[in-house]
């Protein structure tokens, strides 16, 4: 099939020079490890901007920066939904409104939180249902650079594979979650200035932005579509069937824009416990908001590229090629390695594969770190061996669990990706249904940090039954064309969508909805057992304003909102 | 605990040197660059690069430099 790409010795340089340095920061770190504090909480000592780009560097993951590109091929501008709406709006919340709570409520994790605000059953069942759905994670995006690597460079799927898991393993062994958040703010800037050759490049191969619009014009009028549908973001959205992401503005404002990304950015500890390791709460408040600044621009780097590839894919004389299905359609997660073989030479080129490299170790390790600190406080300490009291040599002992838990979480992740090179679609639906507790977790959370009468009985009934009716959902709807049942339809076909996406959102409105009813209902019917001491700090109505009267007003979280809010909504009218 | 800016700068440095020094001396190999449109992006980015790996340090620096080091 494709013919490979050789890298030559300069590229393996430059990539062993960078496993040096993040090997090396585990190293240098290993020292302050002395006890589960440090090193599941990182001492709860990180500056606000190392924190805040390490919040959106553990989300830019390999899945996410090979789906991205992919999506912008597929979907062109429209895929920005998933910045601009999908994650900004939610990125403010969670730092002007959550934050304060979740930061001092002195909880070490999510579920946690949900223990000290309801009770030991809601913790349990989201640390368990969070602990399945890390690994799955981990293991999924594993195998996906695994074969990547092994497909375009040749590279042998197995030394790829536990290479890359072992440095993983390495520097967060070493240095615990302080160690995974130093080396994300590292691969940050590996990940931009390694695919920023890329977006010069091809955009300078297609005459700017100006020329990528002629091009894509007819081949966008060929599919059906208006000139500029791929150039676009909301101009098409009146109707699912006029704008190639096949969603109309309902679904991408209220199950994007609402629904899936408050369930994503305000619920999921992965992404959460970079800002739980702020230094103090106004610091854990800023670090949502610093990451949201480069997270905007993030399109340009990964998704602009991805549109180019699809003007570049329908001019022969481009010479581009895209790995195609058995049907015939392009295998959308190549498009970037395609993008970096297509335009970049020995030494950046070996820039470019570090960028993925770094992609994927930010995603794992966020995913490593945060399977032990649940793994350690939620389900061990809580279940097997709770603290004796003794608090010097708890520590000691929860520090050795916490890397038992971490060497676990890297061979758990590393089986998972070999039963996904057997069975990639069980883990596909595995990883489905496990991402449907978010919604409704989300609605939980919310419910206790803003109506003190919320109780701990109906947060659980309501994360269950959100979990539950969102799974019935989906077995009984499919996508258009879907071919396996692993896409729904699995209890029988109700209801057809259009697209795949219009049925994810679906599954996140309804999980959320009804959650949100079923627990204000049942906290209604149901006695508080919670008393105001027990909730103070923990919902908004019992807990003291922040002062901040010496701070100007653009240092202030509110302050640095509005700049936030301000600049993606110029770059959504910009690209409207 | 460690000043990230520390390691960063010194990677970016040392890549910087390292990928404008390849650039240079692959400079007349034009069938090399053809990829990139003629581009000697080696340079170019060897040159953003090691800049930004010195802003880094520099940063790191002047922190340091006023109050005693802590470590």
């Amino acid at each position: 099939m494709l013919e490979k790409l050789d890298l030559s010795w300069i590229d393996y340089l430059i990539m062993l020079i960078y496993f040096v340095f993040v090997l090396g920061i585990g190293w240098f770190l290993r020292k302050y490890m002395k006890n589960a504090n440090a090193f599941l909480e990182a001492g709860r000592s990180i500056p606000a901007w190392v924190a805040g780009l390490a919040f959106i560097s553990t989300n830019l993951g390999a899945l996410e920066v090979m789906g991205m590109t992919g999506s912008g091929m597929k979907y062109g501008m429209l895929t920005t939904h998933f910045y601009w709406i999908g994650a900004i709006p939610a990125m403010i919340f969670l730092a002007v409104f959550m934050m304060p709570f979740y930061y001092g409520s002195k909880a070490r994790s999510v579920p946690e939180f949900l223990k000290l605000r309801y009770d030991e059953k809601t913790r349990g069942l989201n640390a368990i249902l969070f602990a399945v759905m890390t690994i799955l994670a981990s293991g999924i995006s594993m195998y996906a650079l695994a074969i990547l690597m092994e497909k375009v460079l040749g590279w042998d799927f197995n030394i790829s594979l536990w290479v890359s898991a072992l440095i993983v393993l390495g520097y967060t062994y070493l240095g615990g979650l302080s160690s995974a958040i130093y080396n994300e703010v590292l691969q940050f800037f590996i990940i931009v200035i390694g695919l920023l050759p890329l977006v010069f490049l091809s955009l300078k191969d297609v005459g700017g932005w100006a020329g990528l619009k002629e091009s894509l014009a007819p081949i966008s009028t060929d599919m059906g579509y208006a000139a500029d549908a791929w150039t676009t973001t909301w101009k098409y959205s009146g109707h699912a069937t006029s704008n190639p992401l096949g969603v109309e503005w309902f679904g991408i404002l209220f199950g994007l824009g609402f629904v899936l990304s408050f369930g994503y950015w305000c619920t999921n500890f992965l992404i959460v416990q970079r800002a739980f390791a702020a230094e103090s709460v106004t610091a854990s408040r800023k670090v949502p908001l610093i990451g949201a600044i480069p997270k905007m621009f993030i399109p340009f780097l990964i998704i602009v590229p991805g549109i180019i590839s699809l003007a570049l894919w329908k001019d022969p004389s481009k010479n581009f090629v895209m790995p195609l299905d058995a049907g015939g359609k392009p295998i959308y997660d190549y498009t970037i390695i395609m993008l970096l073989r297509q335009y970049l030479p020995a030494g950046v080129l070996g820039l470019g594969i570090t960028a993925l490299l770094a992609s994927f170790m930010s995603g794992m390790a966020g995913n490593v770190s945060a399977f032990n600190t649940v793994w350690t406080y939620d389900i061990y300490q809580s279940y097997i061996r709770r603290p004796t009291g003794n608090e010097e040599a708890d520590g000691k002992h929860y520090l050795n669990v916490g890397r038992v838990a971490t060497i676990f979480g890297v061979l758990l992740s590393i089986a998972a990706a070999y039963i996904a090179t057997k069975f990639g679609n069980i883990m596909d639906f595995l990883q489905t249904i496990f991402s449907m507790i978010n919604a409704p977790l989300f609605a939980v959370i919310f419910l206790g940090m803003f109506w003190r009468r919320t109780t701990g009985h109906a947060a659980f009934i309501g994360l269950l039954s959100g979990f539950l009716l969102a799974l019935l959902h989906h077995g009984l709807t499919v996508p258009e064309g879907a071919t396996t049942l692993v896409k729904g339809g699995w209890l029988g076909v109700v209801h057809t969508y259009p697209v795949e996406m219009a049925q994810n959102f679906w599954t996140a409105i309804i999980a959320f909805s009804s959650a949100t009813l079923i627990t204000v209902f049942l906290s209604l019917v149901t006695r508080q057992i919670k008393t105001e001491d027990d909730l103070r700090g923990l919902v908004y109505s019992l807990t003291p304003r922040l002062k901040e009267e010496n701070v100007p007003w653009y240092q202030r979280p509110a302050g640095l909102a509005v700049i936030v809010a301000v600049i993606c909504i110029i770059l959504s009218i910009m690209f409207w | 605990m460690v000043d990230i800016r520390i390691p960063i700068g010194l990677m970016f440095t040392i890549l910087g040197v390292l990928i404008t020094v390849f650039g240079l001396s692959t400079h007349s190999n034009s069938e090399m660059y053809l990829r990139s449109l003629g581009v000697n992006v080696n340079i170019i980015m060897g040159l953003f690069m090691l800049v930004f790996g010195l802003v880094m340090l520099f940063l790191a620096r002047k922190k340091k430099d006023p109050g005693t080091a802590d470590g």
